[in-house]
């Protein structure tokens, strides 16, 4: 009794254009980027400056961890609606921790540590109770990941009693505003979990499991894939990235607000995976188009407010591309 | 069982979906009778004339919500919807309360019927393009107001519609209860309640029973926004301005009410009155929190409603879950 598709779609006419669309679906996220870049280089003022690079790239990290989990879940066949009110918990747990008001510290060093490691433990194990939701009750994952969505900003507001906490502590700040090489930390981190998530997609026992579920979970289980364990290991792994985004977005703030780390992000998340090639209905994981998604939404938004179009336009524009991108998808799929 | 019982398509499903309803309704009137005991003004007509008018708008989103979860699907844009349709509302309310709410309903129809047209003619799978919608609706939303609240018009009678009573009872309690008696109607009692449960049955089964399964997936998308742009004039009216950033969560919410009413979300059940039970019970979650802080025993702020909503959503959900399980069995 496991339904997993939302949509109850059924024959498509087939196309002639099938293998064009295919080409647009997998390198559709590729041109998208290309055809932006170039015409910022046309049209938008020092448009070619590190510094335009440093912004765009800044942005768009946090949503880049947390939409490589969430490109995980969605190829073993879920969906993760708590990454937001994971990230919050993370973000309002790390001042508490290197601050000293959660518990005693022994040195600094060892605080800033703990801050570091802690909130992501506790954000990878909220992560598995989603799993655990998800394969011991068989709950829909939009349901089991709901109640952590609604609960898991509550807890975070609670810690803090909803106020600001702002603080200066360059050591932990330094996932967020450091500096390696002249690279932002905060991008290496990403870069260096992009090109985990793919290795572990393509070249991995795990990566062919999760994909396996996604793709068919009841043939999956038949094949001896341990297809309740790979799923609480895909919750896990975007609870803790989530938990790390969270730490990222706060230390680059050099503020946590629980009321607003993470707001919405479940979306922004969901909307870069569409966008990068990943189908929704699972059993495919395509975590290098994920970035290139992100890139692409965020490289829209740049672009519009570059060019005088105000910031609300620049939704409906993104929106527009969602569509446009999972119905090159859907074309493509062809049946 | 009831006569009501027979005439819905034999499922297996019947009877974990007839306990879970006995259960949000248990659950309602213990909670009830809990705040009675408890505080002295619990059962006022005050406390309770104002949480039917303050909570109208939600149960409005959770009733359309229950239709589109009914057809199997899912609408992630009705927050979205509200706060334009607020904003159009609270722009059109100088031309008197009827062209107020009525711009707001219609504002929330075109968005439904977008969100129907994408879901039916491009086959997109509803929680992306509801996603979609809702992110278009605040970017509208947001372009016509300016990036403010707009005020609504005090010249005309368009804030009795949020804020004004008929014969002593508040005017969005009315419309509640007349708009969740007529769904219920639609649902129970009308040949178009039964083919949209057939849809979420199995699309397959109702295609081949003759249905036109892409008019009535339009149709409860379509209903779906005019309702949230009807809770958006309600809010219009209420708070004196359209909020083009208010609605932020709402579909969340009203996804709880219809799963905490017994539906899961695989579609071909669903209830509307367990619905309205349902976004009664998380409403009177907070309520019953302010009153508790009242006594002065604790102090919990207004965080913990979230904390205490997700726990009773991740009760209900384990109960459905486990009586789901033993009828499997």
């Amino acid at each position: 009794m496991v339904d997993q598709t939302i949509d109850g779609k059924t024959g498509a006419p087939k196309r002639t254009s099938r293998s064009l669309a295919a080409a647009a679906q997998r390198y559709g996220v590729v041109v998208a980027l290309l055809a932006l870049i170039l015409f910022n280089i046309a049209a938008t003022p020092n448009f070619l400056t590190w510094q335009t690079l440093n912004v765009n790239l800044t942005q768009v990290c946090a949503i880049v961890i947390v939409a490589v989990g969430m490109t995980l879940v969605i190829a073993a066949g879920g969906i993760d609606l708590s990454v937001g009110s994971l990230m919050a918990i993370a973000g309002t747990l790390a001042p508490l921790i290197f601050t000293g008001a959660l518990f005693h510290l022994p040195t600094t060093a060892v605080g800033i540590g703990l801050a570091f490691v802690l909130p992501v433990i506790a954000a990878a194990i909220l992560g598995l109770f989603n799993g655990w939701l998800v394969t011991a009750f068989r709950i829909q994952p939009i349901v089991a990941t709901l109640v952590l969505f609604i609960a898991g900003r509550g807890i975070a507001q609670v810690m803090t009693n909803g106020n600001l906490q702002v603080f200066k502590e360059p050591a932990f700040q330094v996932i967020g505003l450091g500096r390696i090489a002249g690279i932002p930390v905060q991008v290496i981190l990403m870069a260096i979990i992009v090109a985990a998530a793919a290795f572990v997609v393509r070249r991995t026992l795990f990566g062919r499991q999760l994909l396996a579920v996604g793709g068919n979970p009841r043939a999956a289980r038949l094949a001896g894939v341990p297809a309740r364990r790979v799923t609480l290991a895909v919750y896990g792994i975007s609870g803790a990235l989530a938990g790390l985004a969270g730490l990222v977005v706060v230390a680059r703030n050099g503020a946590s607000d629980a009321n607003l780390v993470g707001l919405g992000m479940e979306l922004d998340a969901i909307a870069a995976v569409a966008v990068g090639g990943t189908l929704l209905t699972g059993g495919r994981a395509f975590v290098v188009g994920t970035l290139l998604g992100a890139m692409v939404i965020q490289l829209v938004r740049y672009t519009l407010l570059a060019n005088g179009v105000p910031d609300a336009a620049a939704l409906v524009v993104k929106a527009g591309l969602i569509i446009l991108a999972v119905w090159i998808q859907q074309q493509a799929k062809g049946e | 069982m009831s006569t009501i019982e027979a005439a819905a398509p034999a499922r297996r499903t019947r009877s974990p979906q007839t306990l879970a309803k006995a259960g949000v309704v248990a659950a309602l009137v213990l909670l009830i009778l809990f705040g009675w005991a408890r505080y002295d003004n619990f059962l006022s007509s005050y406390n309770i004339l104002s949480f039917l008018r303050y909570n109208a708008m939600f149960a409005l989103i959770a009733l359309g919500m229950c239709f589109v979860i009914i057809t199997g699907g899912i609408d992630l844009s009705v927050g979205g919807v509200a706060a334009l349709g607020s904003v159009v509302a609270a722009q059109a309310s100088g031309y008197g309360l009827v062209p107020g709410v009525a711009a707001g309903i219609a504002t929330g129809l075109a968005a439904g019927a977008v969100n129907g047209v994408v879901i039916t003619r491009l086959q997109i799978a509803p929680f992306i393009a509801t996603l979609a919608t809702m992110l278009a609706a605040y970017g509208t939303a947001l372009l016509l107001s300016g990036n403010q609240s707009v005020s609504v018009s005090y010249d005309t009678a368009f804030t009795e519609f949020g804020q004004g009573d008929l014969m002593g009872f508040p005017i969005p309690a009315i419309v509640m209860i007349v708009v969740t008696l007529g769904g219920w109607f639609v649902l129970e009692r009308l040949p178009t309640g039964r083919r949209v449960l057939a849809v979420g049955g199995g699309e397959d089964a109702a295609r081949l029973m003759g249905l036109d399964v892409e008019r009535l997936k339009f149709g409860v998308y379509a209903a779906s926004g005019a309702l949230a742009g009807l809770a958006g004039a309600i809010l219009a009216a209420q708070f004196g301005a359209g909020q083009p950033t208010e609605g932020v969560g709402w579909e969340l919410f009203a996804i709880a009410s219809v799963v905490v009413g017994g539906t899961l979300l695989t579609g071909g059940v669903g209830s509307v009155g367990a619905t309205f039970a349902g976004a009664m019970l998380l409403a009177l979650l907070f309520n019953l929190l302010n009153f508790e802080n009242g006594k002065g025993w604790i102090s919990l702020s207004a965080y913990w409603q979230s904390v205490i909503r997700g726990l009773f959503l991740l009760a209900f959900v384990l109960l459905q879950a486990r009586i789901a399980r033993t009828q499997e069995d």
